[in-house]
């Protein structure tokens, strides 16, 4: 009788932290159980945290502090920009156009329940 | 049999995956944190804030110029530094709220612990040189250590912030080897007219 508790306990474990996983590697943002693919991404909440400690920030002041390239940054920006997290004006100086990017109200909640995400997690660890 | 199974089992399981899940929150939060340091590190007092610094020298080298005695000439001077440091401290805290981010954390700790040797060397230099009579010394003195303190701290910033440390460094060196005008011009013209000229260029290259 207790070993078929301790083995039901195991396989109540072992299927949360399948659940754990799986809220890591995939999931849309609408639960609040499941990670935000859009900002999981490296360059993408790097781009969200630049913005979230500034006002706004040119396209060439983003690339220099998340480290990337051209291609690479305008790809991420207007995906955070299709998702409402980003908003972005086109303006021109002179003859140089100049692209300036501003965290959206969506988009700073977003950060915040993902810090709480991951901070839930870090705490989940710790009770253990 | 099947229990030391099941304790084999998340004695496997335990290490495998928590601790890969807590590794990852843990360099995630870290990277958020780094991230936006290195953000608000380019403007850590704000462009118009240093304006207004420079207004505040501007004035005060007027009041000091027509100061009878050498003492109160250097009590206008100390009022103003004072006041310069409130500016820059109440707009560091105030940017600071406004992102949720504590003042001595980051780009805060750096501008202070590398603005505060120079400016604690300046302060000792000041009661010597007095002391000694060398009044006309003092200000040059000024300037090229708090060039210095802008350099150092200026280094995690826009490359702006340790050029105008270098103008510092120079406006003093020239008050000091070559003194054309006097201290009082030279701290308006150089605290005064620097700051309102770099200032302006921060605020509207970098906003704020």
């Amino acid at each position: 009788m207790a070993r078929q508790a301790a083995l039901k306990r195991e396989a109540h474990k072992a299927a949360t932290d399948k659940e754990k996983l799986r809220g890591v590697h995939g999931g849309a943002p609408h639960s609040a159980h499941e990670i935000d693919r859009l900002i999981h991404e490296r360059l993408r909440l790097g781009i969200i945290s630049a913005l979230a400690a500034n006002e706004s920030l040119t396209f060439n002041e983003l690339k220099h502090l998340v480290k990337t390239t051209d291609g690479n940054l305008s790809v991420h920006a207007r995906k955070l920009e299709d998702s409402g997290y980003v908003s972005c004006a086109k303006s021109f100086e002179g003859r140089t156009p100049r692209t300036e990017y501003r965290l959206t109200a969506a988009g700073r909640r977003a950060l915040e329940r993902y810090i709480d995400h991951m901070e839930a997690l870090i705490g989940r660890m710790r009770n253990k | 049999m099947t229990s030391a199974y099941s304790v084999s089992v998340s004695a496997l399981q335990q290490p495998e995956t928590p601790p890969a899940l807590h590794d990852r929150a843990m360099d995630n939060l870290r990277y958020i944190r780094e991230t936006m340091e290195r953000a608000s590190a380019f403007t850590a007092v704000p462009g118009w804030g240093q304006v207004a610094i420079g207004l505040s020298a501007m004035v005060a080298a007027y009041l000091a110029a027509h100061q009878a005695t050498r003492r109160a000439w250097l009590g206008v001077w100390l009022a103003e530094a004072i006041i310069s440091l409130l500016i820059a401290g109440w707009l560091m805290d105030r940017k600071a709220r406004k992102l949720g981010v504590p003042l001595f954390s980051g780009p805060g700790r750096k501008v202070a612990f590398s603005l505060s040797p120079p400016m604690v060397a300046g302060a000792l230099l000041t009661v010597v040189l007095f002391r000694a009579g060398l009044v006309n010394a003092i200000p040059g003195m000024w300037l090229l250590l708090y060039g210095t303190g802008v350099i150092t701290g200026g280094m995690f910033s826009v490359s702006i912030v340790p050029v105008m440390g270098i103008c510092f460094v120079i406006a003093g060196a020239l008050g000091l080897f070559l003194p054309l005008i006097s201290g009082d011009w030279l701290m308006a013209l150089a605290f005064g007219g620097l700051h309102i000229i770099f200032g302006t260029i921060i605020a509207r290259r970098y906003g704020g």
